[in-house]
């Protein structure tokens, strides 16, 4: 039996990476030439790895199943990135951002890792701000800072509401300058279906080309995911349409142990669902926040316009509830608290699916250029979308299934659980806990590809210096090739009459109800029949149209759909075996009598790490004891 | 409401391709247009019809990978729109749109919709960025940078390299993309080091890549999703002439 060592470092907590650095394994850069690394995946992560490891010499091969790396979903990300620079002198610092990040992940996340997280971020900014990101500045040229959720200092550095993709672009041009340097090679339109394992370690991948259909082996020393989150799996989310858990599974089934899947969050402010069509939803960065006031009717069902609704009519109910944070409550309770509302009659718009945002008290106060400098292409994104300009009226906002705080496990060196198969960014599952809070992400996948990982890669590929090119000419790459054209020829050939976005869609549905802001143990336990009568069905009856060998949508969405329930039924598993709330896991057997998450640290303090035993089998269930060696775990409280 | 759809038909790169024309019911105004798109291949795959491939991915208007002509103009009617973003209820019922790919020899058709815009990267490879290896940056505050430069670079850094620009121009010219990058990263000190041999190389690779030339026409600026100014073609040029004399 595998038995999970994160490979902490020893010692005091801000000395731990330190250490590391200072006694891991180093490949002289004349070996470095001799190793190639495979990195799937481009955005913020995936980017920043890849051009760091090619800086120093690595030679590396990168996979992207968009045109370019650019389209990678970090860019995307609106709202910002956080940093302990201190530069507003409100008390910050490396131990608050990681207590920050512990407290609001809910005490599921592991200590060193968050440490870490936060101890690299100043280099972080230092990074993209060389690399030529337009950070907000003040009128006297230093950089500004605005506040985030769940926190109560302002940390957060922004380039209006395109944060992610002024830094995504800076490390996709990092990285297109090792392309022309000839240290990277780059795959794009390329599909990986399936990671190659000899003699224990990772060695390669099978790719599809997306355009030609030809299935493709590549091999190298170590293969790095840094693929992003699943949160696609409900179907609407804020993720891009083609956003997937492929590689995860993958990797999963291949001896990498996934962890904590069922913990994803929903963001609180999305444009609702308008209609069912839909095929994404929007997100509004949480930065509103800062500025706009969360409020539903007093009076159950209350049809009036917005603005019609007399002040000491409206109910400010994440103020009400929660004084000390007021609008700036973490994501999970925002979710929960504007669900509960709905729930309870008092939701806006013609599906009563929503709540207002209101950015009236700050343009009365603030002056409308001061907004509008903050948030323009927020609200012009807003009024596009919505035909409403939330100049004028509140906007209306419902949580959507956004990021997934779970994935791959991985140790202090960020490796999986297969030797020289590493997780990066959003992939892995380790910074975030229960609930991630507002501009960590950013924070975190670049921490890992500029910072964390071209370090700890090194201690691996030491011992890789004697192994000669890997060859692809072997039975586990031919293995890998053969199962690959299986399953897409299978898919083929079932010739039913239900296309996979019509299952994808039912697939969302099934999880959004039963394994969505709320759970419970009969909720889930009907979800995972569900999903299984849905999975026998969609392998019975999925029709596609097209071939292998050309350019099929149908045939990478169905694929991508076929990974899907395999997924499902493992976050459903995770989340029926967690008997107890912690941040955006509410099941609702274990609420406080306010109705907030009641946590077990005496039976749950630990990150759930599945096995995969095979086809007819269930996972097996590996636990990593959390231990808090310095901070104590304590009721979340944000009242 | 109903609509015809006339939409070009390409099997692949080699293929001559065509117009074909689809009768399509039941479209909802509150549709986007690519959830139209979704709609018509939906009833194409259940007819046992091939579906038309059209790329996206974000669709909220930010990773730049949809882009259709539509009605002979880039990105449709709408003003400040990808095409993901664009809204059906800004066409009437019963109305006839025509869609296209992006049409520019820089852009060869992959398949129906799907173009290879793969010469973008090319360009920002051979130059568009500041060479800083991880690890070399000083403290980001010890260059402090006026306010209002750091928002011009920034209204420049909000290229989303959808081709736009390149499929609206005449010339098919790459010079909006190309200035706006170019801009971004010399309105910034960290920038200026490198700023005479990224415009040459920039310049000289669009040449090489047989993107057209600029001749002023302005339908780049008028058709970009993100309204990138014209302004930064002139910012461009000026360090063109900059580095050619220095």
């Amino acid at each position: 039996m595998t038995k999970l060592d994160a490979k902490i470092p020893e010692g005091p907590l801000a000395e731990k990476w330190t250490k590391y650095e200072a006694s891991v394994n180093l490949v002289n850069p004349a070996n470095k030439k001799n190793l190639d690394i495979i990195v799937v995946g481009a955005g913020a992560a995936g980017a920043s790895a890849a051009a760091s490891l090619a800086e120093l010499g690595y030679n590396v091969k990168v996979y992207v199943f968009q045109d370019s790396s650019r389209r990678a979903h970090s860019i995307a990300s609106q709202g910002g990135i956080n940093a302990t620079k201190n530069y507003k002198n409100d008390a910050d610092s490396d131990y608050r951002l990681f207590y920050d990040m512990i407290k609001g992940g809910d005490f599921r996340a592991r200590e060193a890792n968050v440490y870490r997280a936060a101890e690299i971020s100043n280099n972080i900014i230092d990074q993209f701000v060389a690399q030529g990101v337009p950070f907000a500045r003040e009128y006297s040229g230093y950089l500004a800072n605005r506040s985030f959720g769940g926190v109560q200092v302002s940390r957060t550095f922004y380039a209006q509401g395109q944060t992610g993709q002024q830094c995504t672009l800076a490390a996709y041009q990092a990285l297109s300058r090792q392309i022309h340097a000839g240290k990277v090679e780059m795959f794009s339109r390329r599909d990986m279906l399936d990671l190659v394992v000899i003699d224990g370690k990772a060695r390669g991948i099978i790719t599809r080309n997306l355009i030609t259909g030809e299935i493709e082996r590549h091999s190298a020393h170590a293969v790095v995911l840094a693929t992003g989150g699943f949160g696609t799996i409900y179907y609407l989310s804020t993720l891009a349409i083609n956003s997937n858990g492929s590689a995860a599974l993958a990797a999963y089934k291949k001896g990498a142990f996934l962890a904590n899947p069922s913990l994803a969050q929903i963001h609180p402010t999305c444009i609702p669902v308008l209609n069912d069509y839909q095929s994404k939803l929007t997100l509004m960065s949480e930065s509103l926040r800062n500025d706009g006031r969360v409020w539903v009717p007093k009076e159950k069902g209350d049809k009036r316009p917005a603005n019609e609704i007399p002040e000491e009519e409206r109910d400010y109910y994440l103020e009400r509830k929660y004084p000390a944070f007021g609008n700036l409550v973490p994501r999970d309770v925002a979710s929960r608290a504007a669900k509960e509302r709905c729930d309870a009659g008092y939701g806006v718009g013609d599906t009563g699916l929503a709540v207002y945002l209101d950015f009236k008290d700050a343009i009365k106060n603030q002056g409308y250029d001061t907004i509008k400098a903050k948030y323009g292409t927020l609200f012009g994104l807003y009024l596009k979308v919505t035909g409403i300009n939330p100049y004028e009226e509140p906007m209306r906002i419902y949580p959507a299934s956004h990021y997934t705080m779970g994935g791959l496990w991985v140790d202090y060196n960020l490796m999986t659980t297969i030797a020289g198969l590493y997780a990066i960014g959003e992939a892995n599952f380790s910074d975030h806990g229960a609930n991630r809070l507002g501009a960590s992400s950013l924070m975190q996948c670049s921490g890992d590809g500029y910072f964390i990982l071209p370090v700890t890669i090194g201690d691996y590929l030491a011992d890789q210096i004697k192994v000669p090119k890997i060859s692809t000419d072997t039975p586990e790459f031919e293995k890998a090739e053969k199962a690959v054209k299986e399953k897409l020829n299978k898919l083929l050939s079932v010739k039913g009459t239900q296309t996979p976005t019509s299952f994808h869609k039912r697939l969302g549905h099934i999880l959004w109800t039963y394994s969505g802001m709320k759970r419970n143990e009969k909720g889930l336990k009907k979800a995972l029949k569900l999903v299984n009568e849905l999975k026998e069905e969609f392998w019975k009856d999925v029709k596609l149209s097209g071939g292998l060998n050309e350019l099929n949508h149908e045939l990478e969405k169905a694929g991508r759909v076929a990974d899907f329930f395999e997924l499902a039924s493992l976050i459903i598993t995770d989340a029926l075996n967690r008997k107890e709330s912690c941040g955006a896991h509410f099941r609702e057997e274990y609420q406080t009598e306010e109705g907030e998450a009641e946590r077990d640290d005496k039976n749950y303090s630990y990150v759930a790490a599945w096995e995969y035993t095979g086809e007819m089998s269930n996972p097996k269930l590996h636990k990593e004891e959390l231990v808090f060696e310095f901070v104590k775990p304590t009721k979340r409280s944000y009242k | 409401m109903n609509i015809t759809l006339k939409i070009w038909r390409q099997k692949n790169k080699q293929d001559k391709g065509k117009f074909v024309t689809y009768k399509l019911d039941g479209v909802s105004t509150e549709m986007t247009f690519l959830e139209m798109l979704d709609y018509l291949n939906e009833k194409l795959i259940k007819e046992d019809a091939d579906p038309v491939a059209f790329d996206s991915d974000c669709r909220e208007g930010i990773c730049g990978m949809c882009g259709l002509y539509i009605n002979g103009r880039p990105n449709g009617p709408e003003k400040g729109v990808t095409t993901c973003q664009l809204s059906m209820s800004v066409f009437k019922d019963g109305k006839k749109i025509t869609v296209e790919p992006w049409r520019s020899k820089a852009f060869p058709v992959i398949k129906d919709l799907v173009v290879d815009r793969s010469t973008f990267d090319k360009l920002i490879q051979v130059g568009g960025y500041i060479s800083a290896n991880t690890g070399a940056a000083p403290e980001a505050n010890s260059i402090p940078i006026k306010k209002e430069d750091v928002d011009r670079a920034f209204d420049s850094g909000i290229c989303i390299g959808c081709g736009t620009c390149v499929a609206a121009c005449k010339n098919a010219s790459a010079m909006l993309f190309v200035s706006a990058k170019i801009s971004q990263l010399s309105l910034l000190p960290q920038g200026r080091v490198e700023a005479k041999e990224r415009v040459q190389a920039m310049v000289l690779k669009m040449d090489e890549l047989g993107f057209g030339n600029c001749t002023n026409t302005g339908a780049c600026e008028a058709e970009c999703p993100k309204e990138i100014s014209l302004s930064n073609i002139a910012r461009m040029n000026r360090e063109f002439y900059k580095a050619k004399i220095s």
